[in-house]
């Protein structure tokens, strides 16, 4: 193979403050009580900025100055709103090279697919909810739909931009303002993209961003003024917040864990499966609740399978984030590295077959190797457990029914994909699988037109579409 | 050496249909993946000069001219004047009549001479002339015949006749190499091109080409893919490596480079030569040349400083 020479994204083309405060009624402003924590680039390991962590006070503000703003924000002419969201979303398109580079930093993805993936999609979000926005009578929910008022929303770090942009956009399209958490780990996208609130004028107050950890968000859900929660993240914390909002007549959508089955059947066009399921698991480090993690093949082309799989993946090219030519970036904490590399220990130990491509990982930051389990079953941790990394689960299967009952035997339901050149196979195995999205011949494909959420543990509501309007209208 | 199937000529049907499907969408979405590699500096260079090794230059003119063919055999000979560490192309490309022309001018410089054959672009003639045509060039000094399939033989489902033709002029040749034109433009469909490439290699062909140049629809990259994907398995089946010829189209560095992307992420190392790989191509290496100028020397010659033959 021929070495491709260090293709590096210019670091210097986004500047970041070594500290940031919190973004409340359209100003920064540090930490009541001055708590402040780093964050940093998993991939070396170095403190990006210093941030403000906000305390139940900070909150307090933040809920309170969104409630200023919302009558102001929701009696505006939906065509007025959307004047602003348009504009946002030029300003995302035109500094998408500076959020590209930050994304990398602070979260370890690959620069091509905070380029190519991350921030088209992020701005298409902002462009597709600005169009809404003066047509809300007409979406389906009545001749006057009204929005709810002050949305508390807490995202995660795998996707930090484009996780804001999934709440953000419709709840400001529908005339409610927004208080929003950005993870722990990744606030730097979220506060570069309150310099894009202030730049494209939005009034103060429809969105604030207060940073910090757990406490931060559960302080958040918790508010009594927070009218409607809105949450992406694990299973686990979301259960705590089902209880936290229960009987308080707030509303809530949830989009939690996954456990997906891709589905390769003996039909498959092999070539674009394996594409597929590379994909389906190794993008973005795995880090994806929809990630393709367990892998379902048809056992008359297991090995054809597995054998193409083991070579496209020694072609992947994991190091640093911002080289373009970089496919498998750094994993996002030392934390998420911990839980990655207890589960597959448990892999291992619990006798299914460990392997992974020959690759030098760097010496700092956080680093883990594209890995394959074969001879896994469902009663494998690993079968069951979601990892949220870059490792898959291979199984097999004889028979289309012994495929949906094995895709369907796990309490996710997120997503799923079939892999067959035969349209009736993908639309009737499609029909009989739980899971929120199903994906045919491919994989990890995302439009802010298609809505998308979870059956089961997965969570309830939908984001994104028509329907994604709905979790903000009364 | 006759190629014989593994199969009997009846199961041919069973057999290419049988192949993996080729999705389209996905196809189309990896070549364009591939085609954002970032390849620069020293390794753009070698790239480069790879690309230049790997170039049939070709003239494939109703006016081309015995002056015109030798012009271009100095060319491919020695592409940059000013700069003798440019190497040489791979081979000089012409039709069957201008083939003692080159055959002289290229003499003793390593540079292979190819020929189109069997009726080059359509393939629109009777067996017996197609083999004639072969076995005038191959006399005349073409050590590689660039032959045409049967587009409207294998359109109709008559797989055998495409197959005895290439095995029949694959005997013409002799000791020449077959590159099989598959003219993927005119076969529409990934999973045509993929059962068209299965068909010329297990009839014998040496190089799976891609097109004449001659049609609305040249080399592409995902085309050249599905091309790639077709010699890597049949070398695993089969035990014989097959080179890969996409022509027409391929008009700069940029583009070149992606090709070159391609093999480097899908069949890897064994094929990044030009014994078993090709660029048909005759603007191409003026950009090639131009860049490798400006690698070397920091700036960009005008145009005026390459020579076009």
């Amino acid at each position: 193979m021929f070495e491709y020479a260090p293709a590096p994204e210019s670091r210097s083309v986004v500047s970041i403050s070594s500290s940031y405060g919190l973004f409340i009624d359209g100003d920064f402003e540090p930490a009541k009580e001055g708590g402040v924590f780093k964050t940093v680039n998993p991939a070396d390991e170095e403190v990006l900025a210093e941030v403000a962590s906000a305390g139940p006070e900070d909150v307090d503000r933040a809920v309170a100055a969104a409630r200023r703003a919302f009558p102001g924000w929701s009696s505006l002419p939906g065509s007025e709103r959307a004047k602003y969201l348009f504009r946002i979303a030029r300003i995302i398109q035109e500094r998408s090279r500076e959020l590209a580079v930050l994304e990398s930093l602070d979260n370890g993805k690959p620069i091509k697919e905070s380029r190519d993936v991350d921030l088209p999609l992020v701005a298409a979000h902002f462009f597709y909810y600005a169009g809404w926005a003066d047509k809300l009578a007409y979406a389906g929910f009545g001749p006057d739909p009204r929005p709810i008022g002050v949305a508390g929303q807490v995202i995660p770090w795998n996707f930090p931009l484009l996780m804001l942009a999934w709440k953000v956009a419709p709840a400001l399209a529908t005339g409610n303002t927004v208080v929003l958490k950005p993870a722990e780990t990744t606030p730097l996208s979220a506060l570069f993209f309150a310099d894009v609130c202030r730049q494209a004028e939005l009034p103060p107050g429809v969105v604030n961003i207060v940073t910090g950890a757990g406490d931060t968000g559960a302080y958040l859900v918790a508010h009594p003024d927070v009218d409607k929660v809105a949450f992406t993240g694990s299973t686990d914390v979301g259960r705590e917040i089902a209880r936290t909002v229960a009987g308080t007549g707030k509303r809530l959508t949830l989009e939690l864990g996954g456990k997906a089955a891709n589905i390769v059947f003996d039909d498959a066009p092999i070539d674009q499966a394996v594409e597929g399921i590379v994909n389906g698991i190794f993008f973005n480090q795995g880090h994806v609740c929809c990630a393709g993690s367990r892998l379902l093949v048809q056992e008359s082309v297991f090995d054809l399978v597995l054998e193409s799989l083991k070579r496209r993946m020694s072609t992947l090219r994991v190091g640093d984030p911002l080289d373009k030519n970089t496919d498998i970036g750094a994993i996002n904490s030392a934390a998420q590295l911990a839980r990655i590399r207890e589960l597959s220990d448990i892999g291992g130990e619990e006798g299914a077959e460990r392997w992974s491509p020959p690759c030098e990982l760097p010496d700092r930051g956080f680093w883990f190797a594209p890995t394959i389990f074969t001879g896994v079953t469902q009663a494998h941790r690993i079968a069951r457990e979601e990892i949220f990394g870059p490792v898959l689960s291979v199984l097999t299967f004889r028979t289309p029914a012994e495929a949906i009952e094995k895709a369907n035997n796990t309490p996710y339901g997120l997503s799923a994909g079939i892999w067959s050149e035969k349209g009736s196979r993908i639309l009737a195995v499609a029909d009989k699988l739980r899971a929120g999205v199903v994906w045919a011949n491919t994989f990890n494909k995302f439009d802010p037109a298609s809505p998308f959420g979870g059956y089961k543990e997965s969570g309830y509501g939908r984001e994104g579409g028509r329907h994604g309007l709905e979790a903000y209208l009364a | 050496m006759t190629a014989t199937a593994p199969i009997g000529l009846s199961d041919l049907r069973s057999y290419l249909h049988g192949l993996p499907g080729v999705d389209k969408v996905g196809v189309e979405a990896r070549a364009a993946a591939l085609g954002t590699r970032s390849v620069k500096t020293s390794s753009k260079a070698k790239a480069i000069d790879l690309a230049i090794r790997m170039v049939d230059l070709t003239t494939l003119e109703g006016a081309d001219t015995p002056g015109k063919v030798r012009a271009l055999c100095a060319k491919g000979r020695r592409p940059d004047p000013s700069d003798p560490s440019a190497p040489a192309v791979a081979a000089i490309c012409v039709y069957p009549a201008m083939v003692p022309v080159a055959a002289a001018a290229l003499a003793g410089s390593g540079v292979h001479l190819a020929s189109v054959a069997t009726a080059f672009p359509s393939g629109q003639a009777p067996l017996e002339v197609k083999l004639a045509d072969t076995r005038a060039a191959v006399a005349a000094g073409a050590d590689e015949v660039d032959m045409v399939i049967s587009r409207g033989a294998f359109l109709a489902g008559d797989y055998a006749k495409v197959f005895d033709e290439i095995v029949a002029v694959k005997e013409a040749c002799g000791g020449a190499h077959l590159k099989v034109i598959l003219e993927t433009g005119e076969l529409a469909t990934y999973d045509n091109v993929r059962r068209a490439s299965w068909l010329a290699m297990l009839a014998g062909a040496d190089f799976i080409k891609t097109s004449t140049g001659k049609v609305s629809v040249n080399a592409t990259l995902p085309i050249t893919l599905v091309m790639l994907e077709a010699v890597r398995d049949f070398r695993a089946t089969h035990g014989r490596q097959i080179g890969v010829k996409p022509a027409g189209g391929i008009k700069n560095t940029k583009d070149a480079i992606k090709y070159l992307v391609l093999i480097n992420e899908t069949v890897g190392d064994d094929w990044l030569s030009p014994d078993w790989f090709r660029f048909g191509a005759s603007s191409l290496l003026n950009d090639l040349l131009m860049q490798r100028t400006k690698l070397t020397t920091g700036h960009y010659s005008g145009p005026d400083y390459f020579t076009l033959d």
